[in-house]
C-alpha cells in the first residue's frame, strides 16, 4: 500500500506539474471566461435591440378631450406598473376616428407603427392577429382606467400608497431559494465533471502515443498510474475550480447583488461549499475512472469519442436522475439517486441544499469512497488487459486485435 | 527442462565478457522462466519458455520479429501477466515487487516530449524509488559522462533521436539496478551509438548487473553474450552458453590436396564433397589426427589445411531451423551492423 501511495504520488507529481506549468493550461484557466463574456455582450446588446424592437408603437386615434384622459390614465399606470407595462402610444388627435385613418397608419412606412387604436364611439384595435392578442389586454386596462376616471370626475379615489415592511426572509422565499441553489449547484457539479473528466482521456491518448505508459507500467503497479493520473487531473481541475470560483465570487462582490438578498442553502455556505468539493472530487473520481478505462481500451481520438459517447449521454442521464432530489428530496426516485453512485454526489448536493442535516452526507461520502475504489480497482483490470495487451484470450479491449508479438 | 550450464573455466574466454556462475543449482537465477505460455485473441505466441539468467552476466534473447522475445521479457517483468507456467525475477514470482532493482528499456522507446533530459532521468529514477533530488544530482553527473551535459536542461523533443535515446538509456541505469532488460536495444542506433552501447553494456555488467537483451541481430548476441535463449515461433529452440550453442554443430575442415585421388581418399568422411578444388567435411569424432596420418602416409600433397569453428550464425541455423533464419535476416534488414 505504501509503495502504491509512492508511486502514485511520483507519477501524480509528474502530470499535474506538466499540466498546470504549460502554456495551454492558461487556455484552460481563462476558456469558460469566453463563453460568459459572449453572454454578457449577446445579452447587452440584445437588451439594447430587445428595447427598441419589443416595444410597440401603437398610434391612438381620439379626440382631444378623450386622449386627455387616455394620457392621464397612461400616466398613472405606468407610475405603478413600470415604463414597460403599456406599449409606446402615438397620440394623433383627431374628431372622427376611421377605419381608414387606421389603415393608412398601418401602412405608413416613415412612421411604423405595430397598431391603432381608434376611440371614438365604440374604440376599436386594429392590428396583425399576434399583436391583437398581445396589445388587447394592457390597452384594455388603458381604456378601463380612463373611462373610470372620466366617469368619476372629481369623485376618483386617489392612487393609494402601500406600507412597505421589510423582512429577514420568508419561508417561501427560502424555499424558491434553496430549490434554485439545488439546481444550480448540480447544473455546475455536472458541467465540471464532465468537462474535466473527459480531460483524463485526451491525457492517456497522449500518454499511449509518446510510448511511456510500457515504462511506467514496468516500473510501477497499475493502479498506481491509475491512482496516479486521477489524483493528478483531480489537483489540476482543483486549480481550475479555484481560479474561476475565486473569478465569479469576485464579480459578484464587485457588480452583483448584494450578498444578504443572496438565497441560503440549508447546510450553510460555507458547508455547501465544502461538501461541493467533496462530491465534485467523487463525481470525478467516479466517472474519471469510467473514461481512464475507456481510454485504454481505444488507441485513436476517434476510437475515444466513440466509445466516450454513450458514457457522456449517459451521464446527462444520471443528471435528470438526479435531478428528481430537487422537487421530491425523500420520494423513491430520488433515494434511488442518492443510492446508486454515479448519481450520487449530485442528489446529495442538491439535498444538502434543501435539508441542514449533516449526517446523510457522511455517510454518502463513506459509500461514494467504496464505490470510487471499486470502480478504480476494475478500471485498472481493464486497463491491464487492454493497453499492456494482457489477459486471456477473447477478452480483451473491444477495438484490438490480436497483438503481434516481438 | 535447463540445460547445464558450463563449467566456469570454458567460458569467460572471449575479451568483455564476464565469468558466468558454474550452476543454477549453486546460483540462483537472477531471472527464470518456466513453461511461460501467452496466448492472444486465441493463437499461442508464447510457448513454453524455459530460462535462467545467471546473475551478474549479459543474457541475450535472440529470434526474428515475431518470435515472441518481447512478450517474454513483459511477461518476466510483470507488465503483463503469462496465461501459464512461472517466473522468477530476484527471487520474487511477483515481479513488480523487486521493480525498485531492475531498469527497463523498452523496445518502442517512450518519453514525455516537453520533459527537460535530466528531469526525465530523474522522473525515472523516481519510478524506482530514488529520491528525487538524487536523481537529479546522478543525471547531471551521467549526461555530462555521456557527452550530454549540454542537453540536461533542454526538452526531450528539441533533442535529436540519438540523443533521446542515450537519454531513456540513462533513464534506465539511473538507479544501478541489479538487473537490466533491454528490448531490442540497438535497434535505431547507428554504429557509433551502437559502440557506446555495448561498452554501457559491459560497463553495468562489470559493476555486478545482471544484463537481458533481446535482439535480433546474431552479431549482437555473439559479441555480448556469454548466455542465450533462441527463440522461433513462440518455443525456446535453445538455451545455453554461446559456445554450447556451437558445439552443436562440429568444425568445418577444408583441405586442398595436389593429388586428385589416392588411397587417403578412403580416410575422408563419406559426407564430404569436392567443391572449387578443395573437399569440405566436418571434423570426424576421431579428430584431425587419424586423417593427417592417412593423407602423409598417401602423398595427398596437403596444400592448404584450414578446421574452422562454426558461428552462431550457423548455430541458429541449425538450432532453429533455415525459415528462422531467414526470417531473422528478414527482421535484421535495415539495421546497422556492427
Amino acid at each position: 500500500m505504501k509503495e502504491l501511495v509512492r508511486a502514485a504520488a511520483v507519477i501524480a507529481r509528474r502530470d499535474f506539474i506538466a499540466t498546470v506549468w504549460s502554456k495551454t493550461f492558461l487556455f484552460f484557466l481563462i476558456g469558460p471566461l469566453f463563453p460568459i463574456v459572449f453572454a454578457f455582450v449577446f445579452t447587452a446588446m440584445g437588451t439594447r435591440s430587445d428595447e427598441a424592437a419589443s416595444r410597440p408603437v401603437v398610434a391612438v386615434l381620439a379626440p382631444a378631450h378623450v386622449a386627455a384622459d387616455l394620457q392621464a390614465a397612461e400616466a398613472m399606470l405606468r407610475a405603478r406598473l413600470g415604463e414597460r407595462a403599456l406599449p409606446e402610444l402615438s397620440y394623433q388627435r383627431t374628431d372622427r376616428p376611421s377605419d381608414e385613418q387606421a389603415a393608412r397608419l398601418l401602412a405608413d412606412k416613415a412612421h411604423p407603427v405595430s397598431a391603432v387604436l381608434s376611440v371614438g364611439g365604440v374604440p376599436s384595435l386594429s392590428a396583425p392577429p399576434l399583436q391583437l392578442r398581445a396589445l388587447r389586454g394592457e390597452l384594455s386596462l388603458l381604456l378601463d382606467v380612463a373611462a373610470r376616471d372620466h366617469a368619476l370626475g372629481e369623485a376618483a379615489p386617489a392612487a393609494t400608497d402601500i406600507r412597505l415592511v421589510e423582512t429577514a426572509s420568508s419561508v417561501g422565499f427560502e424555499n424558491t431559494g434553496r430549490h434554485a441553489v439545488a439546481r444550480g449547484g448540480q447544473l455546475v457539479l455536472v458541467m465540471l465533471t464532465m468537462i474535466l473528466a473527459g480531460m483524463l482521456l485526451s491525457n492517456l491518448i497522449e500518454e499511449k502515443s509518446n510510448k511511456v505508459i510500457e515504462v511506467l507500467a514496468a516500473a510501477v503497479p497499475v493502479d498506481a498510474i491509475f491512482l496516479g493520473k486521477l489524483v493528478a487531473m483531480l489537483g489540476m481541475s482543483m486549480v481550475g475550480i479555484a481560479v474561476w470560483g475565486g473569478g465569479a465570487t469576485a464579480a459578484l462582490l464587485i457588480a452583483g447583488p448584494p450578498i444578504a438578498t443572496l438565497p441560503v442553502p440549508a447546510v450553510g455556505w460555507p458547508a455547501y461549499a465544502l461538501l461541493g468539493i467533496a462530491y465534485f472530487t467523487a463525481s470525478y473520481l467516479l466517472l474519471g475512472a469510467l473514461f481512464l478505462g475507456i481510454g485504454a481500451q481505444a488507441s485513436t481520438v476517434r476510437e475515444v469519442q466513440t466509445m466516450s459517447m454513450p458514457v457522456t449521454m449517459g451521464q446527462l442521464v444520471v443528471f435528470a436522475f438526479a435531478s428528481s432530489v430537487v422537487a421530491d428530496p425523500d420520494g423513491r426516485v430520488a433515494m434511488a439517486a442518492t443510492i446508486f453512485p454515479w448519481s450520487s454526489p449530485f442528489a446529495m448536493l442538491a439535498r444538502a441544499a434543501q435539508d441542514g442535516a449533516i449526517w446523510p452526507h457522511l455517510l454518502a461520502i463513506v459509500w461514494q469512497a467504496l464505490w470510487i475504489a471499486l470502480i478504480i480497482r476494475l478500471a485498472a483490470k481493464a486497463f491491464r488487459r487492454s493497453v499492456l495487451k494482457s489477459g486471456r484470450s477473447g477478452r480483451r479491449g473491444w477495438f484490438r486485435k490480436a497483438s503481434p508479438t516481438r | 527442462m535447463l540445460p547445464s550450464l558450463r563449467p566456469a573455466s570454458t567460458v569467460g574466454m572471449f575479451e568483455g565478457k564476464t565469468s558466468v556462475p558454474s550452476s543454477p543449482a549453486i546460483w540462483p537465477p537472477a531471472i527464470s522462466a518456466t513453461g511461460l505460455i501467452k496466448d492472444f485473441g486465441g493463437r499461442r505466441v508464447v510457448d513454453g519458455i524455459d530460462l535462467a539468467v545467471p546473475p551478474g552476466s549479459i543474457y541475450g534473447v535472440l529470434g526474428p520479429n515475431g518470435a515472441g522475445k518481447t512478450t517474454t521479457l513483459r511477461m518476466l517483468l510483470g507488465i503483463i501477466d503469462p496465461d501459464g507456467g512461472e517466473r522468477q525475477l530476484l527471487g520474487e514470482t511477483s515481479p513488480l515487487k523487486a521493480a525498485r532493482k531492475v531498469g527497463y528499456l523498452p523496445e518502442e522507446r517512450g518519453l514525455y516530449p516537453a520533459m527537460p533530459a535530466r528531469e526525465a532521468i530523474a522522473f525515472m529514477g523516481a519510478l524506482r524509488g530514488l529520491p528525487l533530488a538524487e536523481g537529479r544530482r546522478r543525471a547531471a553527473r551521467l549526461l555530462e559522462e555521456h557527452g550530454l551535459g549540454h542537453a540536461a536542461g533542454r526538452p526531450i523533443r528539441t533533442l535529436s533521436k540519438g540523443m533521446a535515446q542515450t537519454v531513456q538509456l540513462l533513464g534506465t541505469i539511473i538507479h544501478e539496478p541489479q538487473v537490466l532488460v533491454l528490448d531490442e536495444p540497438f535497434s535505431g542506433l547507428d554504429a557509433l551509438n551502437q559502440g557506446r552501447l555495448e561498452a554501457l553494456i559491459r560497463a553495468q555488467a562489470a559493476r555486478g548487473a545482471t544484463i537481458l537483451f533481446s535482439t535480433h541481430v546474431i552479431a549482437h548476441a555473439e559479441r555480448l553474450c556469454e548466455r542465450i535463449a533462441i527463440i522461433a515461433g513462440g518455443r525456446l529452440r535453445f538455451e545455453g552458453s554461446v559456445e554450447e550453442a556451437r558445439d552443436r554443430l562440429r568444425p568445418r575442415v577444408r583441405l586442398g590436396t595436389r593429388a586428385a585421388d589416392g588411397a587417403w581418399r578412403a580416410a575422408l568422411p563419406a559426407a564430404a564433397i569436392h567443391a572449387e578444388g578443395v573437399w569440405q567435411f566436418e571434423l570426424p569424432e576421431t579428430g584431425i589426427e587419424p586423417l593427417l596420418r592417412a593423407l602423409i602416409d598417401g602423398n595427398a600433397g596437403i596444400e592448404t589445411l584450414s578446421i574452422e569453428r562454426p558461428g552462431l550464425h550457423d548455430a541458429f541455423v541449425a538450432i532453429a531451423g533455415a525459415a528462422a533464419a531467414e526470417q531473422l535476416e528478414v527482421s535484421a534488414a535495415g539495421e546497422v551492423l556492427p
